[in-house]
């Protein structure tokens, strides 16, 4: 089985990030993984993307065009790619930013203000993890405890003391 | 029977290429028996330029390698990271230092890379038959400047050793000439303090020998040594431009 | 097995060299490889290696070539650009038979082009790029952890063959992750012996010369043939690729690096739409696979080489099987990447064309 994620939003809003929590995920989980940024000067503050494969086999082109996950953090990431999500694949959008939705019948799609939770919760540039928390819950990849491991993983040892809180926001979204 | 002269160790027995009254001849001579003095020669490895000294690899008796025209200063800075031991130096030109290399003579000196290099200004091409050299003086008759060197065009001759000493990072930097006994003897004095900054890990050293090119210039050797004394030595004077160490006791 | 780091393509090629005992970078900053010299200027520092970020691609490739005569392992790494810069230098080290490692995450051009992956150096790296008679061995990686093998095995065959080795690379595969195992290898260069090298007489020996200068055209032609035995035996040795598919293929997909990814997505349609379609990734772009694709000539019907350049490998391509079946080209330039869409067109066009 191969599962397609495509992330998207600005940057800044941690997409990257998310697809390289994702990545260590995939390998907890003894899948082969691919993870590819968009990259140039829209890495600096445009929008970001970025592509994750997790497969049983050996993966072939590492460009996700049409995404069985689509995650978008911003309006015009939706209006890009949420046509691309493959029929019975899902859309999950972050509605504080996004205020439409998809008119698309043959997908399932989760609408959750991530932002504004973020926010609520103390949880300032954290709204990717609620996300990422939330396609977690719906797909049922991961039990918990590979969340976490996958975490330690991604945070820089720099950045240890934000652990705590990536966790928690994970744990917000996979309950909203 | 004593010997009172003969060739330094630091040059083999192969006869120069160079055309009569050129001092390139004087300018090896000076920097193997500076390496042969410090007994550098058997750690030495010499750069060799794209110019008339291209084939300065077959007369030093040290290691030696043919670099790219202008990239000596880089090459001399690889061979000196890989291999910090080695007493590295560059013998260039004009043409290969001061206008397709600028960028590696400027930057190495910046990085006071541990190197001593070693220039050759005659104000000429002297390889490629006489053309016009970044140093060739206003109204100088060159192949490509057939009616003298006009600065309302070509801009004024570059003067290295002062523009080097604007950087903080170069430890000595002194032009010589080897126009005379006097002058011969004050640049071997220079270029043995240059290897010796090297061998005591000072950093960058330079030293510009003012030269002749009695061929290309048009001259006999002798007049060539009057017209460098009448026209070079004003626009380009003799001196240490400058000597971080200058005073100190040499390292053991 | 040993555990998997999750590494950058161009993070693996900086790990590699520094397991196999390279202490010598010189490089410049440019967009999409900039990840390898940032690599190893946090690395070199700390094992007594050197990091030096030259003032331009031409003093670095020029740095490489002192470093590596004076007997190191050294490395350089641009993008395509970049790469232009360094050709004489290239031209240089193959002309002094000194071995080195040139990197390039190709990006698309002419001129200053764009920052987006591309295989549009095919030409400058496998037909020599710099001036003169000499070959270089251009190894293709496909994945990140190839970015890692084949830069360690760079280095082997670089002083094997005392020759520039160069790592035809580009931009999705330098900047995409993937798991490595970097376990594998270890410092060899002391495998190989020196001799050669300008580490000074020591008073001992007679001088070591390194010199590409050969005023006499009968010495420079001895030279270079005997180089060019070299490069016989490289041909004979060291071709080497990867095939999928091909054992019953009629339409056979050329391609490598990144695009032979997507390549292999489209056979893999191909053969679920009931189309007998294969892929050889040519792992060595010189020494090209030609004695394998030759002989796939007289099984396949047609080829497809898939490439992100208007036309080049095809040409070797072509050569290799002696025009004896139709080589159909899907092309993207420009940093476009294809889908594996376009490639089972081709795929098909080529079934249609050789029925």
């Amino acid at each position: 089985m191969t599962t397609q994620i495509l992330l998207a939003g600005f940057g800044g809003q941690g997409i990257l990030f998310t697809g390289k929590v994702l990545s260590y995920i995939g390998m907890a989980l003894e899948k082969q993984v691919s993870w590819l940024p968009s990259y140039g000067p829209e890495m600096r503050g445009g929008t970001a993307n970025c592509s994750v494969i997790l497969s049983d086999e050996s993966i072939g082109s590492p460009i996700v065009l049409k995404p069985d996950i689509l995650a978008a953090m911003n309006l015009p990431s939706f209006h890009r790619f949420a046509q691309d999500v493959k029929p019975g694949g899902l859309l999950l959008a972050d509605s504080s930013l996004i205020e439409i939705k998809s008119e698309r019948g043959d997908i399932t799609a989760h609408y959750v203000p991530v932002t504004q939770m973020a926010t609520d919760h103390d949880l300032d540039g954290l709204a990717n993890m609620i996300l990422l928390g939330k396609l977690l819950a719906v797909t049922g990849l991961c039990g918990g405890e590979v969340v976490e491991a996958a975490l330690k993983k991604s945070v820089p040892p720099r950045k240890a003391a934000l652990l705590e809180a990536n966790i928690r926001a994970v744990k917000l979204g996979w309950r909203s | 029977m004593a010997i009172v002269f003969q060739k330094p160790a630091g040059l083999t027995d192969a006869p120069l290429h160079y055309c009569p009254g050129c001092t390139h001849g004087i300018v090896h001579r000076l920097a193997a028996q500076a390496l042969d003095e410090l007994d550098l020669t058997g750690r030495a490895v010499g750069v060799a330029p794209v110019g008339c000294a291209v084939f300065a690899y077959n007369y030093f008796n040290c290691d030696m390698i043919q670099a790219a025209h202008g990239r000596a200063p880089a090459v001399a800075t690889g061979l000196k990271r890989a291999n910090p031991d080695s007493i590295v130096f560059t013998y260039q030109g004009d043409g290969d230092l001061a206008a397709i290399g600028t960028a590696e003579t400027v930057q190495s000196a910046a990085r006071g890379e541990n190197i001593t290099i070693l220039f050759i200004n005659n104000a000429i091409y002297g390889m490629t038959g006489g053309q016009m050299a970044p140093t060739t003086l206003p109204e100088q008759v060159t192949q490509t400047s057939p009616y003298g060197r006009d600065v309302t065009h070509t801009g004024m001759p570059i003067k290295v050793c002062e523009l080097l000493a604007t950087l903080e990072s170069p430890a000595y930097i002194e032009r010589v000439s080897v126009d005379s006994v006097k002058n011969v003897k004050a640049a071997q004095k220079a270029i043995t303090k240059a290897f010796r900054y090297q061998k005591e890990g000072r950093g960058f050293s330079f030293i510009e020998v003012v030269s002749t090119c009695p061929t290309n210039w048009g001259m006999s050797p002798g007049k060539s040594l009057e017209w460098l004394r009448e026209n070079m030595l004003p626009y380009y004077p003799l001196g240490v431009y400058k000597d971080k160490f200058a005073g100190e006791v040499a390292k053991p | 097995m040993a555990e998997k780091v999750l590494m950058k393509g161009n993070e693996a090629i900086a790990e590699a060299a520094i397991r196999v005992g390279c202490r010598h970078y010189f490089g410049y900053p440019i967009t999409p490889q900039t990840e390898i010299a940032a690599y190893m200027s946090k690395l070199m520092p700390r094992i007594g290696g050197t990091f030096l970020q030259a003032e331009s691609e031409i003093a670095a490739i020029n740095m490489v070539y002192g470093a590596s005569a004076a007997g190191k392992r050294a490395m350089t790494s641009s993008s395509s650009p970049g790469i232009s810069l360094k050709a004489e230098g290239i031209s240089y080290l193959a002309a002094c038979d000194l071995p080195a490692v040139v990197v390039n995450i190709q990006r698309c051009g002419p001129g200053l082009g764009g920052i987006q992956p591309s295989q549009a150096d095919y030409f400058q790296a496998v037909k020599g790029g710099g001036h003169g008679d000499y070959r270089s061995i251009v190894l293709a990686p496909s994945g990140v952890q190839e970015m890692f093998d084949l830069t360690a095995q760079a280095f082997d065959l670089a002083d094997e063959y005392r020759c520039v080795v160069i790592l035809l690379s580009d931009g999705i595969l330098g900047q995409m992750m993937e798991p490595v195992d970097i376990s594998a290898v270890s410092d060899n260069s002391a495998n190989w012996n020196k001799s050669w090298a300008l580490t000074g007489t020591g008073g001992e020996r007679k001088p070591n010369i390194v010199n590409s200068l050969w005023i006499v055209p009968e010495e420079l032609e001895a030279m270079n043939l005997e180089r060019e035995k070299r490069y016989r035996k490289i041909e004979a040795n060291e071709a080497r690729w990867e095939e999928f598919r091909t054992q019953d293929a009629d339409i056979v997909v050329v391609a490598y690096g990144a695009a032979a990814r997507v390549a292999k997505n489209a056979v893999q349609g191909a053969r679920e739409a009931g189309l007998k379609a294969g892929l050889l990734r040519p792992i060595t772009v010189w020494p090209f696979p030609k004695k394998r694709l030759e002989a796939l000539a007289d099984q396949a019907k047609a080829f497809v080489c898939a490439e992100m350049s208007l036309g080049q490998m095809i040409e070797d391509v072509e050569l290799a099987i002696r025009c004896k079946k139709p080589v159909l080209l899907s092309a993207r330039t420009g940093g476009m990447v294809p889908t594996p869409e376009e490639i089972m067109e081709k795929i098909k066009e080529a079934e249609r064309g050789s029925c």
